[in-house]
């Protein structure tokens, strides 16, 4: 996707678009891939006293470089605190301390809902996936779930195959029916366009178009006939201070760009 | 090494090598792999390499976990064959979240017939597993989810230190060790360093395991290799990233196994086959912490 007029790849702006959902202060558990970059990059820029809590036990972590994975030697150096997954799950996520967590899969429908389990039946995948991790639990618990997803007909689905992290309506049922604590999937950001959750039209909308992007190119990557705002707003564009952390400093071997 | 696993684990056993990326213990699954176990229950939060490599050498039938991929890199090969294509065996799958796994070897350490956690509503993993039940509160009235103990038969943590009992001290990261070491039947402690127990009392807040939990004691300095031990030496992220097209074919995934595995006697012929040059380039740069006064 990426043009030859742009001086940035759509990952990258992916990367920096998550980063602006995160606020000065918010208390952030962070995941693999790119919510990893993204909320190092958005500590880098305008949240430096972001609190990122890391799965592995990771309290108020400062990297000082990118975590190859949600635990790393590095997260460890300079914590706030260091403590056991007991307590992750259960003072600080079940206990409702978290404010906003990223979560991404292979399959989401319209109401957010993630699949990281398997494609095709269960028994007998067609594709076995890694699983939950704490992915189920964050989708519960946090006060607000972003997701980050690359756009395919494949991958943005009418339907899950499985239901390993519940979105705004899964099962015939609101979250609130289900007593699921946290808010639910709120933002939506791809590498075409940003969606938000609208509780009026009962799924997700096209809130953002990314620049160059048409109605037309975002319908033809999704797998259900998704809704516009009836205006749709401008996402912006990636600062060269920018793009230079994400390429000199925060992933310069491209693990994730 | 040898004797700690000859001792302890048996065709059949369940197994549970700890450690949430970092202080997973390879030495031991090699060593496992080297005395031909087979039919074992392998429980880990995430399988990662360790079980990967023991699911190739034919070691696991069950598997009892929350997330099997290849952490920041991507999918566990042999894992997905063994799933997919029932190769080279078939394996039972028993499939939590990272919660829900926790949640039974906290179970198992306090001796309850189950935990309570409020997650899996709307989603389809209770599904796939009876062993994730709903019950009622009987304070509330409030639906929670409830998973029942988990006692591995053996428990193997990994840690920086330990004295000859089997007292254990681990920083950094710490997975679920200590809740597992008591909900374990057997716990070998392998120590990047052994110590006087002086030394141990000198700092009690860092023990993790006291040594009367433990069955058997194993010095295996660099035993985490390509995982990490914090202040002793950095993940191997390179051998992550390569791990992915090792194992993809199971020839070459084979050939590594021939070599790292069944072709090194112990661990000390496998740190001789990584050479100094990558020792030197993972080796920890020191970051001491200033101590505290425990005086009274």
């Amino acid at each position: 996707m990426a043009s030859k007029d742009k001086n940035y790849t759509p990952s990258e702006m992916m990367a920096v678009r998550a980063s602006k959902e995160l606020k000065d202060g918010d208390v952030v558990f962070v995941g693999i891939g790119l919510p990893n970059v993204a909320c190092n990059l958005a500590r880098e820029t305008h949240a430096q006293s972001l609190y990122l809590i890391y799965e592995s036990g990771a309290v108020g972590a400062q990297p000082e470089r990118l975590p190859v994975s949600i635990g790393d030697p590095a997260l460890v150096t300079g914590a706030l605190s260091i403590v056991s997954q007991s307590e992750i799950f259960q003072n600080y996520l079940q206990g409702g301390r978290i404010q906003v967590g990223f979560l991404g899969g292979a399959q989401i429908d319209k109401y957010g809902n993630l699949n990281t389990t398997v494609i095709g039946d269960y028994a007998k995948p067609k594709v076995r996936l890694p699983g939950s991790g704490g992915a189920c639990e964050i989708a519960v618990h946090a006060q607000k779930v972003l997701i980050v997803m690359r756009m395919s007909p494949k991958s943005f689905v009418e339907k899950c195959d499985y239901i390993t992290s519940p979105g705004n309506f899964s099962l015939g049922k609101t979250r609130k029916e289900w007593g699921l604590p946290g808010a639910g999937p709120q933002t939506l950001i791809t590498d075409l366009c940003v969606m938000t959750w609208s509780d009026a039209e009962g799924e997700f909308v096209v809130t953002e178009l990314y620049p160059d992007v048409t109605r037309e190119m975002v319908e033809a990557q999704c797998g259900w006939k998704p809704k516009f705002a009836n205006k749709t707003r401008d996402a912006g564009v990636p600062t060269e201070i920018e793009l230079k952390l994400l390429r000199e400093k925060l992933d310069p071997q491209k693990l994730y760009l | 090494m040898k004797e700690a696993i000859s001792e302890s684990v048996r065709d059949g056993s369940s197994v549970y090598i700890e450690g949430f990326t970092h202080l997973i213990c390879f030495a031991a699954g090699h060593e496992i792999i080297r005395q031909g176990i087979k039919n074992l229950c392998a429980i880990r939060l995430t399988p990662d390499l360790v079980y990967d490599q023991m699911l190739e050498a034919g070691c696991i039938s069950k598997m009892i976990y929350g997330w099997a991929g290849n952490p920041g890199v991507g999918s566990l090969h042999a894992f997905r064959r063994a799933v997919q294509k029932s190769e080279p065996n078939t394996i039972e799958l028993e499939e939590y979240s990272h919660f829900g796994m926790v949640s039974r070897i906290q179970a198992g350490a306090a001796k309850l017939p189950f935990w309570p956690l409020h997650n899996y509503a709307g989603t389809n993993i209770p599904d796939n597993n009876p062993n994730i039940k709903t019950i009622i509160c009987p304070f509330t009235g409030r639906e929670l989810a409830a998973v029942p103990p988990l006692e591995p038969d053996v428990v193997i943590l990994h840690c920086q230190r330990a004295d000859n009992e089997g007292n254990a001290q681990a920083w950094g990261l710490y997975g679920t060790q200590k809740e597992s070491a008591f909900a374990a039947k057997k716990v070998i402690v392998v120590a990047e360093e052994i110590v006087e127990a002086s030394v141990i009392r000198s700092d009690p807040n860092r023990t993790i395991v006291p040594g009367f939990l433990v069955t058997h004691v194993v010095h295996e300095p660099w035993g985490c290799h390509p995982s990490f031990v914090q202040g002793h030496y950095d993940r191997d992220n390179d051998f992550y990233v390569k791990w992915d097209d090792i194992s993809r074919e199971r020839e070459t995934y084979r050939n590594y196994l021939e070599e790292f595995v069944l072709g090194c006697k112990d661990r000390d012929a496998y740190t001789k086959k990584m050479g100094s040059q990558l020792m030197d380039q993972l080796r920890a740069k020191s970051r001491m912490c200033e101590g505290v006064d425990y005086g009274f």
